[in-house]
């Protein structure tokens, strides 16, 4: 197989196959969590919960209280640059974009190649300060299991090999786009059954919480 | 047979001077990516080497190959190369026709046996011999016969390199590539449709010069050509990072002269070198006159996911897939729901009630 074939092959059957698997995996996942139902209400519920739903989604993207951020601001920022990096790498950047609009039908304006290329390697960058803080501590060395590290490696190569692709460092470009592709692949098949999901489920995980939170006590 | 006159004798038959031909000299060791320290040698070389017997077989191709090497303009570096040759058997180009044809071929080969050049454009079918033959030969039995006494082989166009157009599927005539067939002899693959003359005739020169292949890269290409890609030499490239594309071939970007990306523009995955050496005397090429590079020189471009469609975009059978796996994954999730419901049912059986008296301590 040479790199047209390999090439041809992440474009095509091997990217079939991936978003199949996505899909089928989240189908199911989400049906599953459907199917836990929602715990009996014993009182007499205190709101819709809407409005405490849409507060928790909110207000989880900041740290919960004071203290938090002074203690694990190296955590959260490396965090925050590593996400949102992702995000913007992967929605913003042109390429990325005809390929959504030819899956969603929907398009949007991006941003030119040199900012995504500034944001990656901050992304990169943050990614790896990461992976050396979990080591680096022993607690969340000690707390840190084969999920983690493969949960890192899967976010960690689209980035790397889109960065080297797009560079055209080390390998022919269509091998090292092949790669890219592949490397996205592999964490689509893997996404739904790992915490990777939460990448779907963080929303939902939030609303659910505060929503519930919300109808509980008595109304004032 | 009579003597072959050498490159130097031939050339000053033809009034070519020596100034002209220490100027081609130069010209073709840049092209080649030769040291200039090696152009008196590149020199010598052609001067007093005999004319390099070329045998040219087309099998099922267009003539399009031909048609570039020999359509260039004139006087030029192509038309000088082919007067350093003694094209001996060429379908389109020769004069003879019949068995006379194939008696040149013939005596060719028995003159030049194990030293003349086979250059094949053209794919060979093998799913029915009668697709395509030559005096009665099959396309597959002569290129084997050629082959024998062939000192390399030059595979010119991408038909001949890795079957080309009429290797698309479904191939229908069971169309193969040259080095699918010949294993044991040099090949360089030329491929392009067509190829760019000066990259067919460089690799002529060079072979005549030094008496060995170029460099070649993975995919036996010589790498003084394709060794970079068409995006990386593209005078549009500026606006693909700036993140300017044409959406359609009459749109404002179209005419400002944008990125041709977004239509399905495969200069990023193209190694040739049509962005630098250009056509019809270094006028233009396909992305200057404002249509997306078809990758015409990578392995089965034809069937590569669509001309117009963008290098991102996943090849067709996204929504069958999707389809399937929301029926599948529906299924399953209702089964595995009503599992996890059934199985905390039965924990909830299976409780056992705890009084306080239980839980003293004893």
């Amino acid at each position: 197989m040479n790199y047209t074939e390999f090439l041809l092959w992440v474009r095509g059957p091997a990217f079939h196959f991936a978003t199949a698997i996505l899909v089928l995996g989240l189908t199911l996942r989400f049906l599953e969590m459907l199917f836990l139902g929602s715990p009996r209400q014993y009182a007499a519920v205190r709101s819709n919960g809407i409005a405490g739903g849409i507060r928790t989604v909110i207000s989880r993207f900041a740290p919960p209280e004071p203290g938090v951020f002074q203690r694990s601001w190296f955590i959260i920022v490396a965090g925050y640059l590593f996400h949102l990096g992702f995000f913007i790498s992967f929605f913003l950047f042109a390429p990325h974009i005809i390929l959504l609009k030819s899956l969603l039908g929907v398009s949007w304006p991006g941003l030119p190649a040199p900012v995504i290329n500034i944001i990656t390697i901050i992304s990169l960058f943050a990614m790896i300060t990461l992976l050396i803080n979990r080591w680096y501590y022993p607690v969340l060395r000690f707390l840190s299991d084969f999920e983690d590290y493969l949960s890192w490696t899967l976010a960690f190569l689209p980035l790397f090999t889109g960065y080297l692709a797009f560079h055209h460092i080390w390998l022919p470009y269509p091998l090292m786009l092949a790669l890219h592709i592949l490397s996205v692949e592999i964490l689509m098949i893997v996404l739904p059954f790992t915490k990777l999901i939460h990448t779907f489920t963080f929303i939902i995980a939030r609303w659910t919480n505060g929503a519930r939170a919300a109808q509980k006590g008595v109304q004032v | 047979m009579t003597k072959q006159p050498t490159i130097g004798e031939s050339l000053r038959s033809q009034g070519i001077s020596r100034r002209e031909f220490m100027k081609f000299c130069t010209t073709a060791a840049s092209l080649m990516a030769i040291s200039p320290a090696l152009i008196p040698q590149l020199a010598k070389a052609l001067e007093n080497t005999p004319r390099q017997s070329v045998i040219w077989l087309s099998f099922q191709e267009c003539t399009g190959c031909t048609e570039s090497l020999t359509r260039s303009h004139a006087p030029n570096l192509e038309s000088l190369i082919f007067n350093t040759i003694s094209l001996d058997y060429h379908h389109t180009l020769q004069a003879a026709s019949g068995e006379a044809a194939e008696l040149a071929r013939a005596e060719a080969m028995k003159a030049n046996n194990g030293k003349y050049l086979l250059v094949v454009d053209g794919s060979i079918p093998l799913a029915n011999p009668g697709y395509s033959t030559i005096a009665g030969m099959s396309n597959k039995d002569i290129l084997l016969e050629v082959a024998q006494g062939a000192k390399a082989v030059i595979a010119v166009g991408t038909c001949a390199a890795f079957g080309g157009l009429p290797k698309a599927a479904p191939n229908p005539t069971g169309a193969v590539a040259v080095q699918d067939l010949i294993t044991d002899k040099p090949i360089v693959n030329v491929p392009g449709c067509p190829p760019i003359p000066i990259v067919i005739s460089s690799v002529i020169a060079h072979y005549v010069t030094f008496g060995v292949l170029p460099q070649l890269d993975g995919l036996k290409r010589p790498l003084s050509f394709f060794g970079q890609n068409i995006h990386d030499r593209c005078y549009r490239r500026p606006f693909y990072e700036r993140g300017w594309f044409a959406e359609s071939f009459d749109d404002e970007g179209a005419k400002q002269g944008w990125c041709l990306y977004k239509l399905g523009c495969k200069g990023p995955v193209t190694y040739n070198a049509c962005a630098i050496f250009k056509w019809n005397d270094a006028v233009s090429f396909p992305i200057e006159a404002g249509h997306g590079c078809l990758g015409c020189s990578e392995p089965d471009f034809w069937d590569a996911g669509g001309f117009y469609q963008a290098l991102s975009v996943p090849l067709t059978g996204t929504a069958t897939a999707v389809s399937y796996a929301m029926v599948g994954g529906a299924a399953l999730g209702v089964v595995g729901g009503l599992l996890n419901r059934q199985k905390k049912s039965e924990a909830k059986q299976h409780h056992e009630v705890v009084s306080i008296a239980d839980l003293k301590r004893t």
